[in-house]
């Protein structure tokens, strides 16, 4: 694979890698003909990013060729090596004229080059790992509720709640109007916590088609990171939502690009019966009432790669549902088996700890079967090993 | 027993956003009482809080438009909150450029603070922040555990260096150690001190003046046949004192310490509208 990122583009596909860095420590780059994809997902797989930059954005695209049974390489770097080349954005605009990044797929190195001022060219050769696909499942479409919204607004309802704040609650209210509040775990925590809230009239949002009553819990650290890249983009936010428990889908649109933010949301049923079921999120809302802080990721890891010295992949966890998995649960965690059918989904880590929804999804690559379910659910990636 | 009050001027917003931000410097948590006429805010030296003890004192008409209160009884017309004041910072942190800020007492699920800002968004419409804070409702019976602390009887009252200059310094010295000497005279000239193993940093400061203190009792005004030279030291904590020079974000109008020897020091910051007393005891 080979690109060149040329003027301006430079500081946009550094400001991207910064808004990823705040995901997750490792950037995976998949080159694909639509254009250059640069994904991120958190350790407890409750948050999913990807950055693509379409072939328009690049001097020079050229994802590489695939065979027939060969797939585009795809591989994935540390975080802080990535982020490393373009840590400073100030000094990006002013003194790096292109940048080129070359993978090519027996070179032991991915290449990023930087073509600055006065002739000065740098060099950064980073390792990388193979891997496989990594794609949260999503749907847009089976959302009930959307807002859209200049960045700015967004920005400005955030910088009420103290940056150290883990979880905030988006709902709707009467008159149309959006409130976001801080999340408070439990009642006893209430009377000792301060709960901030504000409210957004309607026709502060670019447009607004909200079930009414409804509203969703996530983290707000994590949609940070997003929100700085479309405040400095100056492009309009769009907030997809259902029910709690579903993800909640941010997306940002542009010619050149396209920017998805998955983030797992809390469900709010009260029972916490322990059986696992099949698909994570996709059923009902999971009885565990309560928020992970401990994020004990409860997805089953994507990426089971070739090349790649990963340990074994984590199961997938479900939620805590109270109806019977389709097929067994297994009681030791940990591992699942199955592949092609369904996912088996195995109870988490230990019962108690509270898992928020999970909605990431293998794909498999081609020649397995994929996750035969629904598309909410994640498929665990099969991976017999460990 | 009810309480509301409306800011509205950005003056005075700023102004008390800053003597919060300087109280949720010394106190983790606090007192504030209420009067028809007054805020206070109240660290009592308990254990807990390392001796140290707080008065600020504040009149409530330089800063609110509105302001009605109602005590817990007719005789006893006032309302003591014990509350976090962090938390009131960091409400009034994003208001400084409300329209109004309105505090009301409330208690829905618990006794709260409530704090609405109302920001300017749209031109037609405005933004409501609400931030609820927790409060606790302290009961008459222990209303006697905050009373304004006496000044203590002092050996030698002196006004305080330039703020600034003295923070920089204390800030400096708190890397080298857990405690300061204060020591101070009658003819102006103060030094900090601070020893450890390796070690030993003094600053010296000259031409301070010492305030006139109106002689009630024999103690000050047997000044005058003291010696003029000899100094009253206490060594304390220094990050008290740290915490103190570090709240200080405008200069006050008057600054000065009262030290009782090897006791106590006093400290007594006088801004226009709102003064403050911060009590550090010396250590054995």
């Amino acid at each position: 694979m080979k690109c060149v990122i040329a003027g301006g583009n430079v500081k946009v596909l550094g400001r991207a890698v910064h808004s990823l860095s705040r995901i997750g420590d490792e950037l995976y780059l998949e080159p694909t003909e639509s254009g250059l994809s640069f994904r991120a997902v958190n350790s407890s797989r409750s948050a999913f990013a990807s950055f693509l930059f379409a072939p328009l954005f690049f001097q020079l695209y050229e994802p590489g060729s695939a065979g027939p049974d060969t797939e585009l390489f795809r591989c994935k770097v540390h975080m802080k090596s990535f982020l490393g080349v373009f840590r400073s954005l100030p000094s990006l605009e002013k003194s790096v004229g292109k940048c080129l990044i070359l993978l090519k797929p027996r070179a032991s190195r991915l290449v990023l080059q930087l073509h600055c001022k006065y002739g000065v060219t740098k060099t950064h050769n980073l390792a990388f790992q193979e891997c496989e696909r990594l794609q949260a499942v999503f749907d847009t479409q089976r959302c009930a509720s959307r807002l859209c919204a200049p960045a700015r607004l967004l920005a400005e309802a955030v910088v009420h709640f103290p940056p150290t704040l883990a979880e905030v609650t988006l709902g709707t209210g009467p008159g149309g109007k959006i409130s976001l509040r801080n999340y408070v775990e439990d009642e006893a925590e209430l009377s000792k916590t301060m709960v901030t809230e504000l409210w957004l009239a309607e026709d502060e949002f670019q447009s607004v088609a909200v079930a009414p009553g409804s509203h969703i819990t996530f983290c707000l650290k994590e949609f940070r990171g997003l929100l700085s890249f479309a405040e400095a983009s100056n492009l309009p936010l769009t907030i997809h939502f259902d029910e709690p428990g579903r993800p909640v889908i941010f997306t940002l649109d542009d010619t050149v690009l396209e920017v998805h933010l998955v983030l797992a949301t809390l469900s709010d049923t009260e029972s916490s019966s322990q059986s696992p079921s099949t698909n994570g999120v996709s059923h009902l809302p999971a009885p565990s009432d309560d928020f992970a802080d401990d994020l004990e990721s409860y997805m089953a890891a994507m990426e089971t790669s070739e090349g790649c010295s990963e340990g074994p992949p984590s199961p997938t966890f479900s939620l805590h549902i109270p109806r019977p998995a389709k097929s067994k649960p297994e009681e030791e965690e940990e591992e699942e088996e199955e592949e092609e059918e369904e996912e088996g989904a195995v109870p988490g880590t230990p019962p108690h700890k509270r898992f928020r929804s999970l909605f990431f999804g293998s794909v498999m690559t081609p020649g397995r079967p994929g996750p035969a379910t629904t598309q909410e659910v994640l498929a665990e990636d099969s991976d017999g090993e460990s | 027993m009810r309480f509301r009050a409306k800011i509205v001027d950005v003056a005075c917003l700023s102004h008390f956003s800053r003597i919060i931000n300087t109280v949720a410097k010394l106190a983790k948590t606090c007192i504030l009482r209420l009067t028809v006429s007054k805020l206070y805010f109240i660290l009592s030296d308990k254990i807990a809080n390392g001796g140290a003890s707080l008065w600020c004192e504040l009149s409530q008409g330089n800063f609110f438009d509105e302001f009605q209160m109602e005590g817990v009884a007719a005789e006893h017309n006032e309302i003591y909150l014990e509350f976090v004041p962090e938390n009131l910072s960091r409400a009034l942190k994003t208001a400084q450029s409300a329209k109004a800020v309105k505090i009301k007492l409330t208690n829905k699920h618990c006794p709260c603070l409530r704090v609405a800002v109302e920001l300017p968004s749209l031109p037609s419409s405005s933004r409501i922040v609400t931030h609820d804070i927790p409060v606790g409702v302290i009961p008459r019976r222990m209303w006697n555990d905050f009373r304004e602390p006496s000044v203590p009887d002092f050996d030698v009252s002196i006004y305080l260096p330039v703020l600034k200059t003295m923070k920089s310094v204390v800030e400096r010295m708190k890397n080298l150690s857990n405690f300061i000497v204060i020591e101070a005279n009658l003819s102006g000239e103060m030094n900090l001190k601070i020893e450890t193993d390796l070690v030993s940093v003094t600053t010296h400061f000259k031409d301070l003046g010492n305030p006139p203190w109106a002689s009630e009792d024999g103690c000050q005004s047997s000044a005058q046949g003291r010696d003029l030279e000899s100094m009253a030291e206490a060594c304390i904590d220094i990050k008290k004192l740290q915490q103190l020079l570090a709240g200080q974000q405008v200069n006050p109008t008057k600054a000065l310490c009262n030290i009782a020897r090897k006791r106590i020091v006093h400290f007594i910051l006088l801004h226009e509208e709102v003064s403050l007393q911060y009590f550090i005891p010396a250590i054995a």
